[in-house]
């Protein structure tokens, strides 16, 4: 048994991180604004917005698929909206993968974002608007970096979710090899196939390490920016 | 510059209401617990919206309900040193002391970033993180803080109050410092007679969200006309003298009013500084002639003014003594025995070592 990666194994590989950074990064603001909508906010419609946030974490993965398909496809309205203005298509294209991902790592994320919102501590937000601090200054001065460790750590979080997601990605955008195929669907497909044991088995070690190395990182980066936010 | 200041507001268990006009100096609200000082600050600084309120520093117009007016918080140039000192824990004392900079652009410091730094003794802090300052320590950054942001007028929000004895004892001296050198109105808030003795020019008393009394310091605390403003744990006098030297042997200050020499233990101060006394009424004692052969090394000829009996045993007599204001609470069997009445001259007797460290300040 060897644990050399062919190139189709390395572009698996290759195209799973890429769609799990991309997913982390471009719903990190949106998770940011939740969760300050969902800590901080007296609207209406709070409790609607904190249950279609939470919503991707208890419903069956396939559903949130198939929503997507329906909303984000080539005739989705959102997928013609998307595709016309920013020219962006996700019907079975790898961006279409990073969004189901994103979807799914949601919730995680805003979580963490949302317990390291409500832990700082809003006495000294009063004492920077003493100071002379306009509201956007306060967040961007005292709030933001108080907040950075659970940021880290709800980054971190939905990134070992991204990279893990099965269901909701192979319902919306399918597991095409080099398009839409990442680690958990390419393990599935080994393993429907008699004879590649040994290549299913590379990719599940590479995906045991990804996931252990993020949770250590993660648990790394908590620690030290606690450290550094608290000054002690 | 003038403040003038009234605020209402109805809490679910309180009625807030206070209307007065403040000219400058450090003026102490004063009450016990729950008497609503520290609405009254948050009301000021934009931090509780009163129902009614009406809030003028010099020209600046903060708050009219009456109109609609309610300048935010951020742009109301008042400084505000908390309970705690709420520094900002990720940065440095440096940077923390320079959070309110961009404000203070283009308006008068009080006192420079150095002079001030100086002031509070912050040298050797400005690169430390708050988490490694001591109670007092941090309380001096948040002061210096919030004059680094050129406020019109500080807040202080019981500022000792989370500090043991000796921390309040180090801090004190800043506080008289600050009032003194600096010039920006204060507003100070706090429940303890001996802070408030020390540091205030004028006092507000509360009690039950209302303003009960207002006026120099040591009228307050006298008792005003009635004696029924004042409880009886914190009457007494406030006395104004001037250190005229040090009795090495005994080791004593002497100290005047007037001509009138008093007797405080330890040495305080130089010659020719001003200090204030605090005297608590329970440590005055009355006689109508001048006593022979007595421990007492106070003895300072009086006028009685008034005399206000509570409503159990005991009488609060308010005495004049050179000018200042003295007050003595004796037994109402003492007021009848001496036959004590307005116009009386008589002598009040004060013993040196009731007159503690805690109870000296300057100006």
């Amino acid at each position: 048994m060897t644990l050399g990666l062919g190139p189709a194994e390395w572009q698996v590989v290759n195209l799973s991180l890429k769609v799990a950074i991309w997913a982390t990064l471009a719903s990190l603001p949106f998770g940011i604004l939740a969760a300050i909508a969902l800590a901080r906010g007296r609207f209406w419609g709070r409790e609607v917005l904190n249950i279609a946030v939470h919503l991707p974490l208890v419903l069956p993965p396939v559903v949130t698929g198939y929503l997507l398909l329906v909303l984000f496809g080539s005739q989705g309205p959102l997928g013609r909206f998307f595709e016309t203005t920013l020219g962006l298509t996700f019907a079975f294209r790898w961006t279409g993968a990073a969004l189901a991902c994103a979807i799914m790592a949601f919730p995680l994320m805003v979580r963490a974002i949302r317990l390291a919102l409500e832990a700082v501590d809003p006495k000294l937000e009063e004492a920077a608007a003493t100071l002379g601090a306009s509201r956007l200054h306060i967040f961007a001065t005292v709030t933001l970096p108080l907040m950075l460790p659970g940021i880290l750590a709800g980054s971190v979080l939905g990134f070992a979710k991204a990279l893990g997601e099965f269901g909701a990605t192979i319902t919306f955008v399918s597991n095409i090899p080099g398009q839409t195929q990442t680690i958990p669907t390419a393990i599935y497909s080994l393993l429907q196939v008699p004879g590649q044991e040994n290549a299913a088995l590379r990719l599940i070690l590479i995906s045991i390490a990804l996931s252990a190395a993020a949770l250590v990182a993660s648990e790394w980066l908590a620690r030290n920016m606690a450290k550094r936010v608290r000054g002690s | 510059m003038s403040i003038l200041l009234s605020l209402h507001h109805r809490f679910p268990d309180m009625e807030l209401s206070i209307d007065c006009t403040l000219e400058g100096g450090l003026t102490a609200i004063f009450g016990p617990s729950g008497a609503g000082k520290t609405s009254v600050l948050r009301a000021v600084a934009g931090l509780l919206h009163p129902d009614q309120g009406r809030l003028q520093i010099g020209e600046r117009l903060l708050l009219d309900t009456g109109a609609g007016i309610s300048v935010a918080t951020a742009d109301r140039r008042i400084g505000y040193v908390f309970q705690e000192p709420r520094l900002f824990p990720h940065m440095t004392v440096a940077a923390n002391l320079r959070y309110g900079e961009a404000r203070a652009k283009g308006h008068a410091l009080p006192l420079g970033f150095d002079p001030l730094v100086a002031l509070l003794g912050l040298g050797d802090l400005l690169k430390r993180r708050p988490a490694t300052l001591s109670g007092g320590e941090g309380q001096r950054v948040a002061l210096g803080r919030a004059l680094l942001s050129a406020p019109d007028l500080l807040l202080m929000d019981e500022p000792l109050s989370a500090l043991d004895t000796r921390r309040k004892a180090e801090l004190l001296p800043y506080f008289e410092r600050l009032r003194d050198q600096v010039g920006v109105p204060i507003l100070y808030v706090s429940h303890d007679v001996s802070e408030v003795a020390r540091l205030a020019d004028t006092v507000i008393l509360m009690e039950k969200g209302q303003m009960r009394a207002i006026g120099p310091a040591a009228d307050v605390f006298a008792g005003g006309e009635t004696g029924d403003q004042i409880s009886r744990d914190v009457a007494g006098a406030i006395l104004h003298v001037i250190v005229a030297g040090y009795d090495e042997r005994d080791g004593l200050t002497e100290a005047r009013i007037g001509q009138h020499p008093i007797w405080v233990p330890g040495r305080v101060g130089a010659v020719g500084d001003r200090l204030r006394l605090r005297l608590d009424a329970r440590d005055v004692m009355l006689m109508r002639e001048l006593p022979q052969g007595i421990s007492a090394l106070n003895v300072l000829p009086a006028t009685v003014l008034g005399i206000a009996a509570g409503p159990g045993s005991g009488a609060l007599v308010r005495l004049d003594h050179q000018g200042q204001a003295l007050v003595a609470r004796v037994t109402k069997r003492s007021v009848r025995a001496l036959g004590l009445k307005p116009g009386l001259a008589l002598h009040a007797i004060v013993k040196s070592m009731s007159v503690t460290q805690e109870r000296v300040g300057t100006g």
